[in-house]
């Protein structure tokens, strides 16, 4: 990969980009042949290889978005790499067509027969039923997929030319972006992850939901940084100074994200009843005991201690370590929440897992880097990138 | 009433503006002063290296003295209720620590809150009166105003030599601190 800096492109992609399509293709065989051999398994390992790389792109969306209302300036520097995360969103409104089709398997609220001899169910079916459940994802990816596309659109003219009213054009509709962001994906974490039990419920899974896709996406932005310095690009751009706001915002959320877990279980712990108990009963029977102790431990208590530190958030390669440890206990937090509702009694490791997260992952990341390679690296006309540039830390 | 020899407490050089004030201040550092501050009328970026600021420990201690009321509430909820009073409330274990987290979340913020004010407030080495204030031109500090003052405490403060030193820097209205108090 080849970057001029006169101009912050990448003046030659290389042809390493299209390798990831090979390794796409390499998963997208063995889960279609998953598919074949054992639905529920592959539909179930799909969901959580799609919600994990989802999260990344929904992550972007809002930080891009809380980007333009802040007005903030050091964050100008990874704008167009949070803003091309955000752009993979259009992929996924793809990619979520296996999970609609895969509804009867996944989803068993959408068996009639198990409804109709259910004392609960059959009052839930004016929302959980199929075709309002396909209306409502097609929905949430028309917003995202539509924010995603204005926000990014508008950024690349200004990399033509700058003019006050694109710049507040970005502003404006990043607010009302908000608010529909956050209906959307509460909904979204009700439908795709909370309905596979569709008994049980919690207000704040939204926000869990939340917390971590943004914590991803700080994670996936670091080891992004890493990828820039390997190739170097911006090398000489990005300070420490950088890795320490990032660095910041990835601790902040992983406290903000268990918290949010913990809110959750507290409640449902000290009022002890059996209709919300049951969902943390499932998850500390057999091996799921071991899998439920290690989200807290690895994946808040150990990077606490070791993010609260100021060397840890200016240190690239300390910062990168915790961003794939966070980004690793992101996937085993969704797994957490999703398979217990398909092995149930103990944790049961598939192949299929791994090759609906290769090739999704794969396809995301050469989505990723195709786009980001075809613009600049950086938006070149915004009149903050300087003072982004030369930002230092109080 | 008869005229009294007045004490010259330190000196007081204006600066033009928040670049030349972090110029100024840079060369005090390398002069070797240790009894001198700038005064401006908001906070400057880079002035903590200019003056040759060490990093605070504030953040140990509060880490610390975090920790250490963690520790001891934890202590205190588990004597008290799996010790001291023994009480089942709603069928739960008498030592039930996630019904702790909160009180012990709660202490950790509280005591941090607390160490951070009163232990910058130790660290700053702060006072009631500054010589600064007997100028009257000092006023200026809280409008467009950008100052260095030197103490007399300073072991390399001579009268003369720093009057003249702050002036070389680009200083003007350099004034003794003078007051009969």
């Amino acid at each position: 990969m080849q970057f001029d800096r006169s101009t912050y492109r990448i003046s030659d992609a290389g042809t390493g980009i299209r390798n990831w399509l090979l390794i796409a293709g390499v998963g997208l065989i063995a889960s279609a042949a998953g598919a074949f051999v054992d639905p529920k398994q592959f539909f179930f390992s799909y969901l959580t290889a799609f919600a994990f790389w989802c999260t990344l792109a929904l992550g972007g969306l809002i930080f891009v978005i809380l980007h333009h209302l802040f007005g903030s300036t050091w964050s100008v520097v990874i704008r167009r790499m949070s803003e091309t995360t955000m752009r993979t969103m259009p992929l996924f409104a793809v990619l979520v067509i296996p999970i609609l089709i895969g509804i009867p398997w996944l989803y068993h609220w959408a068996d009639p027969s198990y409804v109709a001899g259910d004392y609960a169910l059959p009052k839930k079916a004016g929302y959980l039923n199929v075709p309002f459940f396909v209306i409502r994802t097609v929905f949430y990816f028309a917003v995202w997929v539509t924010l995603s596309i204005l926000l990014y659109r508008a950024s690349l003219k200004q990399d033509e030319s700058y003019t006050r009213e694109n710049a507040k054009y970005m502003r404006t509709l990043s607010a009302p972006a908000a608010i529909l962001y956050a209906v959307t994906i509460t909904l979204a974490s009700f439908d795709w992850l909370m309905s596979l039990d569709a008994h049980w419920f919690s207000t704040i899974y939204g926000l869990w939901f939340f917390s971590g896709a943004v914590t991803a996406f700080f994670a996936y932005t670091t080891t992004n940084v890493v990828f820039l310095f390997r190739h170097n690009i911006l090398k000489e751009d990005l300070t420490p100074e950088h890795f320490h706001d990032i660095g910041k915002l990835l601790f902040a959320f992983m406290i903000f994200w268990a918290y949010m877990a913990l809110s959750q279980f507290l409640l449902i712990w000290y009022a002890n009843f059996p209709k919300e108990t049951v969902f943390y009963l499932a998850r500390w029977s057999g091996s799921w005991r071991a899998l439920t102790l290690s989200i807290p431990i690895i994946g808040f208590a150990v990077p606490f201690v070791i993010l609260i530190m100021r060397i840890t958030k200016r240190n690239l390669n300390l910062l990168a370590g915790m961003a794939w440890l966070l980004l690793g206990m992101h996937y085993v937090d969704l797994y957490w929440n999703i398979m217990p509702n398909l092995h149930t009694e103990t944790v049961v490791v598939s192949w299929m897992d791994v090759a609906t997260m290769l090739f999704i992952g794969a396809l995301f990341r050469w989505y990723y880097l195709r786009l980001f390679t075809q613009h600049a690296v950086v938006p070149v006309n915004d009149p903050k990138l300087g003072a982004s540039f030369s930002f230092v830390n109080q | 009433m008869e005229a009294t020899e007045r004490t010259t407490y330190g000196i007081l050089a204006q600066f033009d503006g928040p670049d030349k004030l972090i110029e100024a201040a840079a060369k005090m550092r390398d002069k070797g002063f240790k009894q001198w501050d700038v005064h401006s009328p908001y906070p400057i970026h880079g002035m903590d290296g200019a003056m040759g600021e060490e990093r605070s420990r504030l953040g140990l201690m509060v880490a610390a003295m975090a920790l250490l009321g963690g520790l001891g509430i934890l202590y205190f909820t588990y004597w008290t209720s799996a010790v001291d009073y023994r009480f089942i409330i709603s069928g739960k274990p008498y030592f039930s620590y996630i019904a702790y987290i909160p009180i012990f979340f709660a202490v950790c913020v509280l005591l941090s809150a607390f160490t951070a004010v009163f232990g910058m407030l130790g660290l700053v080495n702060s006072k009631f009166h500054h010589p600064v204030f007997y100028s009257d031109n000092f006023a200026k500090v809280t409008d467009d105003g950008f100052f260095v003052s030197v103490l007399a405490e300073d072991p390399s403060f001579d009268k003369v030599q720093t009057k003249t030193f702050l002036e070389e820097i680009g200083g003007t209205n350099v004034e003794y601190l003078e007051g009969d108090d």
